[in-house]
């Protein structure tokens, strides 16, 4: 199926053995204890702890990375040092779910790094949480050192561009706001249209591949997705 | 006009992880440019990438790296956007005399073929009918822009493949309904249309697609392989 990239991980004996073990019973080190202590032992890719406890402890740290990101689009250094030892570990687990083997991932970790330097004045927290924001750098970089395309993408500035008609609701809410209440919605999802979001932006596959992942019919993917989706739509007030 | 037919959130779902290819991305970036709808689903969804990278669980990167990073960053100054973001795909930069309803092409699109529909060299395809195939690099799906004479139809044809056709100059209709200027039609092997130009003028099409398509009517399945679609 072309539409898919072929990335694939591969163990090699410069990963940390933590990794490895990541990889293997899935989402987290049965050898690293947590650091409130417990411990799992679920294996086949699902979640030590589940995803949904995960994402209700990240709230507090995320507000705090808006602001650390919005002091490094004035070229604070301090800030930039803190949003670089929150984010890089988690963007180089991120890399090598994806299928880069070190040092590749470190290296697109690094370019994400320096991107986040780069154009950290384009980031506005009332459009976007600095997770989110960094979300898409890192993405491009992989997809321009890993798989080597381009990425075609909309032109703010193209005079073809069609504008928002107008505000919509759910811009009343800060993007931390946003953010926080899409965490909480995930959170509630049931568990097979969690692993289907989970598949689709850390196992770096498009949808036809997720449902051969998890042996499933195509269909049964799509309406997954679908479900979720406008779980979303309806909790952020969207106009759909 | 507002658009009435998107993308499934499942290839939104596909270009907001990262995982589709680079021809189908075509197809949805140029579809976002004309639609704010689907953009704002995008952003949902790239909201949940974020989301999910907040819990994952560390990997120790190397010590030296954040001295790499700051290195990279002293060579080149300060932290304002300086133009060193480069494509390898020249940007188009449209006459700012020209009104934006005049433009056809979308910036994704224009990017790709140099310009916009003026400076196009189209192909001659049969049933009236011409294509422009657009250069990128894959092994099975193909892009290519449509342009289907006023009040003509496109040959009866199923899909081997899947298919996506975004409307940018006049309009379609088939038994599934009318597609206008943004309007997306996704198909798949089981759509079975025959697709027909609205009178009133030329519809120019992004098509993209991940197989050939299969026209029913013997004639045309013999010219078929000629025509390369």
């Amino acid at each position: 199926m072309n539409r898919i990239s072929e990335t694939r991980f591969q163990a090699t004996d410069s990963i940390a053995p933590e990794v490895l073990c990541c990889q293997n019973i899935g989402y987290e080190s049965s050898k690293t204890a947590r650091p409130d202590g417990q411990r799992s032992s679920n294996m086949n890719g699902s979640y030590k702890v589940p995803l949904s406890d995960r994402l209700r402890k990240t709230s507090k740290v995320a507000a705090n990375m808006d602001e650390e990101l919005v002091a490094v689009s004035r070229a604070d250094k301090r800030a930039f040092k803190a949003i670089f030892e929150h984010f890089s570990p988690r963007l180089k687990s991120f890399m090598l779910r994806q299928g880069a083997e070190m040092p590749l991932a470190e290296e697109i970790v690094q370019e994400t790094m320096v991107k986040v330097w780069r154009k950290a004045d384009q980031f506005n927290p009332s459009k976007a949480s600095a997770s989110t924001w960094i979300f898409t750098i890192a993405r491009n970089v992989r997809i321009d050192l890993l798989r080597k395309i381009n990425r075609p993408e909309p032109d703010m500035n193209d005079p073809a561009f069609v504008d928002e008609p107008q505000a919509h609701p759910a811009d009343i809410l800060s993007a931390e706001q946003q953010a926080a209440r899409l965490r909480n919605v995930i959170a509630e999802l049931p568990e097979d249209q969690q692993n289907v979001l989970r598949l689709a932006f850390f196992e770096d596959k498009a949808h036809p591949e997720v449902a051969s992942e998890l042996g499933i019919p195509l269909g049964t993917v799509k309406s997954r997705v679908r479900l979720a989706v406008k779980r979303i739509r309806k909790e952020l007030g969207d106009i759909v | 006009m507002t658009i009435q037919h998107h993308p499934s959130d499942e290839l939104l779902l596909d270009y907001a992880s990262g995982s589709l290819n680079e021809v189908w991305s075509l197809g949805i970036a140029t579809h976002l440019a004309l639609c704010p709808t689907c953009r704002q689903t995008l952003a949902r969804l790239e909201c949940i990438g974020g989301a999910l990278i907040e819990t994952l669980p560390t990997s120790q990167v190397s010590d030296s790296l954040f001295d790499r990073v700051m290195g990279r960053i002293d060579m080149v100054g300060g932290n304002t956007s300086d133009g060193l973001e480069t494509s390898s795909v020249e940007t188009w930069h449209a006459d700012p005399e020209q009104c934006h309803t005049d433009i056809t092409l979308p910036n994704p699109v224009r990017k790709y073929v140099g310009g916009d529909i003026d400076i196009l060299e189209w192909e001659k395809l049969g049933f009236g009918a011409h294509q422009l195939r657009i250069p990128i690099d894959e092994t099975q799906a193909t892009a290519r822009l449509l342009r289907i004479p006023a009040g003509r139809p496109v040959p009866e044809h199923s899909h081997n493949g899947a298919e996506l056709t975004l409307v940018l100059r006049g309009a379609f209709f088939d038994s599934t309904g009318t597609y206008r200027r943004g309007d997306l039609q996704e198909a798949d092997e089981n759509l079975e249309h025959q697709p027909r130009a609205e009178a009133s003028e030329d519809c120019i099409c992004l098509v993209i697609t991940d197989a050939p398509l299969r026209f029913k009517s013997v004639a045309a399945r013999l010219v078929q392989p000629l025509l390369g679609i």
